[in-house]
């Protein structure tokens, strides 16, 4: 069994990314069953069902308020912290399910990391927004801080822009570093799986083009779910896409066939820009 | 005009207006306290006055003119002075001074009946310990061992030589008596209070008549050990307060009906100095000598002259406790408020109570102060730690602590609101970027949330801090006094002593200004009060500011 599984990776790592075979080869690291979710007592999120691939870049896309930020924040439970929140169905990662109640949520944030839409860092240095997460694992040796730091600002290419000033104020940095400063934040703690929330939505062409480089790099280690409203961007990244519309799940697909054969007319709509 | 009123400007300038009229009013108030406060310490000339009475008797005036001031016409008319010119037609308030002699300090002159007005070269003006200050002419000086300096000069550089010594005379005498005796003094009462806590426990039957007479002959034994020092101590203090009588001045001063000669004990006089013939120096060296007497000195005299040390010192004890209990209270009750409890008709009630607390009025704070700290809490105390003490209360009476902490309760609104206020406007983004990294609210509060609104919460301290220092009506009940003899603060174990009363700035300028007979004296030393009080609230409030402005730096939160 364990055979085959790594015949299936290596397989997966040789071929293409976007292409057909690919997504059937890699492993569903995420599968939603069922999903259901109300604010109080509106309805968001509608009989969602859906398995994403490991280490593969996955791609949210529709129109504001269909329900795909929503989405993406349950697959970490973010959606905990707001109150009136309820729903039904399961959401299996590596085969559990994250709602059972044996499972701890601030565990589970530790392994799947969110970036967000707007960056924030904490208002302190570099180097203490970078060891943040390991500090409150209860890290303290310097020299493995050292280490874990300069790590994670390598991986999300941001080491060489900050390795003299770590101590200044992360604050002090520009848009687009902020944003991959939180990237390594998040690596730092060493997660299995990346939630993006439209992360360059904020940011300049430039800096948006050193994060989609920056997916590529990184989904050879991470599982990465992104939502977004740039249709390029989806097209670019991902290799999977899921189109969502008024909090339901209307096609799912490899991105490539989503983008140039959808089967459903909504989809093509939007993608053509005719809505949305 | 329709065009004018219609594009706002006339808005405009009425805000410019009021903004205007409010600095103005700040800084008038600012201004009047500065300079009356700051003329204080100037040294006055003293004038040689004679006037007439009404039967045209002449009289003399010998003193320092405090004020002037015009005298209105219908008085002028009564009182018989026409023809007198405009600028002639002023009264005089003339400190004439020597108490003791004369019964009164002040005395108001009607310019027009000013015959003659000159400055005498040798004038000279004695501060003393008691009666306030004397005026004269240095006729005479006695020292031990028949020395004896009978011309104006000789007299005045024997004063210059004597002075010194025979103050720091006067300092041992004082010393023996407050530190050394006051040591004896307390050890003889706590050997009382252990004598007397056996014999509460001999009544309550935990101890053994023998073994509490075997106490009882050890404690006599001490006891008439340490009252045999006390007396020794006693002894050296006459002995030195006889030499110290042997020291005299002769003056001549000038009663209203003509000159009079009359002695006064060296060892009285705090300074003396000739204000006519000053130069620039000596008075600058004056103005800075009395400037520092008067931060660094007790009160003499009810307060009227000396120093305002211990006041300064209650008043900023008094509101660094007050912050100490005011500001982690306020915070933590802030982070329960907006981080943990469940937002709702309740809470609302809550937040609503909170900020009317604020307004209640502040001697409805000193009346709970004074009921709950004071007899409940130090009563409770007392009876809980010292039985043997009772009746005398120990903590069942004002104190520092007890005004400290009833000023906490009337200021910890005002660090709750602000405090909610900082965490409030921390925007979600941090604190969900904290969650997604696996961090526990609890994580979150510390690590994030709270270092960022310390700059709020500095905010909410300075404006209690500033609020505190000025009360002074809860304190008049909890434990403020007109005149400490022991500080808060000493060299005896345990150095705080919070049980104590003690000296607050606002009741000092209470206290001088308006609780006493002779008002034109104290009425400098008001403003000087006054004026010290707001340059402390500044220096307490420019620290906190300063602080706040370096957190501000590390802490700044932008780009959301």
């Amino acid at each position: 069994m364990e055979i085959v599984t790594e015949l299936q990776q290596t397989l997966a790592e040789t071929m293409v990314p976007g292409n057909l075979d690919t997504d059937r080869h890699s492993q569903p690291k995420i599968v939603v069953d069922e999903l259901n979710l109300w604010y109080g007592e509106t309805q968001a999120l509608y009989d969602i069902t859906i398995s994403l691939p490991e280490r593969r870049v996955s791609a949210f896309i529709g129109p504001s308020g269909c329900g795909k930020s929503t989405f993406l924040r349950v697959l970490n439970r973010m959606n905990d912290l707001i109150d009136d929140v309820r729903l039904t169905g399961r959401v299996l990662i590596d085969g559990k399910n994250i709602y059972d109640g044996s499972v701890d949520p601030v565990t589970l944030r530790r392994h799947v990391g969110m970036i967000f839409q707007k960056s924030n860092p904490f208002p302190k240095s570099i180097y203490e927004n970078v060891a943040y997460g390991q500090r409150l694992l209860g890290k303290r040796k310097k020299a493995e801080l050292d280490e874990i730091v300069e790590r994670s600002l390598v991986q999300a290419a941001l080491w060489d822009e900050v390795k003299d000033r770590l101590n200044e104020p992360a604050l002090g940095l520009s848009g687009g570093q902020m944003q991959r400063l939180c990237i390594a934040r998040a690596l730092a703690v060493e997660p299995d799986i990346l939630l993006m929330d439209e992360p360059s939505s904020a940011l300049d062409p430039i800096a948006t083009a050193k994060i989609e480089e920056l997916m590529f790099e990184l989904k050879e280690k991470y599982t990465i779910v992104i939502v977004t409203h740039n249709m390029q961007q989806a097209a670019r990244v991902s290799d999977v896409t899921a189109f969502f519309y008024l909090g339901r799940l209307i096609e799912f697909g490899e991105t490539r066939k989503i983008f140039t054969n959808p089967t459903k007319k909504q989809t093509e709509d939007y993608i053509t820009g005719r809505f949305g | 005009m329709k065009q004018f009123l219609r594009s706002g400007d006339l808005f405009i300038w009425l805000t410019g207006v009021f903004l205007g009229i409010c600095l103005l009013m700040i800084s008038g108030l600012l201004l009047l306290i500065g300079l009356q406060g700051i003329a204080q310490f100037h040294p006055r000339e003293v004038h040689f006055i004679e006037y007439q009475d009404q039967e045209g008797n002449r009289l003399l005036a010998f003193g320092q003119i405090y004020s002037s001031e015009q005298i209105p016409p219908d008085v002028l008319q009564q009182k018989g002075f026409r023809g007198a010119s405009q600028r002639e037609a002023r009264r005089y308030l003339v400190r004439v001074g020597n108490r003791d002699i004369f019964g009164e300090d002040f005395k108001w002159i009607m310019g027009p009946t000013v015959t003659r007005d000159t400055l005498l070269a040798n004038a000279l003006v004695l501060e003393r310990e008691e009666n306030g200050n004397a005026y004269g002419i240095l006729t005479t000086l006695r020292a031990p061992r028949g020395q004896h300096f009978e011309t104006e000069l000789d007299a005045w550089r024997a004063f210059e030589r004597f002075h010194p010594l025979v103050r720091s005379l006067v300092h041992e005498v004082r010393d023996i008596e407050k530190r050394e005796m006051g040591e004896t003094n307390d050890a003889i009462r706590s050997l009382r209070l252990e004598l007397r806590l056996m014999e509460y426990e001999l009544e309550q039957g935990r101890l053994q008549p023998d073994q509490f007479q075997e106490a009882q002959r050890h404690i006599d034994a001490e006891v008439s050990k340490l009252e045999l020092v006390l007396a020794r101590q006693q002894d050296r203090i006459d002995s030195l307060r006889m030499h110290l009588a042997e020291y005299e001045i002769g003056l001549r001063v000038y009663a209203p009906e003509g000159e009079e000669r009359v002695r006064i004990p060296l060892a009285s006089i705090v300074r003396a100095y000739k204000p006519n013939i000053m130069s620039v120096s000596q008075t600058i060296a004056f103005y800075g000598e009395k400037v520092w007497e008067f931060v660094s000195d007790d009160p003499r005299e009810a307060n009227a002259e000396g120093g305002v040390f211990p006041a300064i010192f209650g008043t900023v004890l008094m509101v660094l406790l007050m912050s100490l209990a005011a500001v982690p209270f306020g915070v933590l009750a802030a982070l329960y408020l907006r981080e943990y409890a469940k937002q709702g008709l309740l809470l609302r009630i809550v937040r609503i109570a909170v900020n009317n607390l604020a307004g209640v009025p502040s001697i409805v704070f000193g009346m709970f102060g004074l009921g709950f700290f004071v007899y409940f809490v130090g009563g409770g105390v007392d009876r809980m730690f010292f039985p043997e003490r009772l009746p005398n209360p120990t903590y069942g009476t004002g104190g520092i602590l007890w005004a400290s902490l009833t000023l906490a309760l009337l200021t910890v609104p005002v660090v709750i609101v602000a405090t909610e206020e900082a965490l409030a406007a921390i925007p979600r983004g941090i604190r969900e970027g904290s969650y997604a990294l696996g961090a526990t609210k609890w994580d979150t509060i510390r690590r994030v949330v709270l270092p960022s609104a310390t700059p709020g919460i500095m905010t909410g301290t300075i404006l209690a801090m500033a609020r505190g220092a000025g009360e002074v009506a809860p304190l008049m009940i909890t434990g403020v006094v007109k005149l400490a003899t022991e500080m808060p603060f000493d060299s005896t174990f345990p150095f705080f002593h919070l049980d104590r009363k003690f000296m607050h700035l606002g009741f000092h300028i209470y206290d001088v200004g308006f609780q006493t007979s002779n008002v034109e004296a104290n009425i400098g030393m008001v403003y000087t009060t006054a004026l010290l009080l707001i340059i402390i609230i500044l220096l307490l409030n420019l620290t906190a500011i300063t602080l706040r402005a370096r957190l501000r730096r590390k802490y700044r939160l932008v780009g959301f």
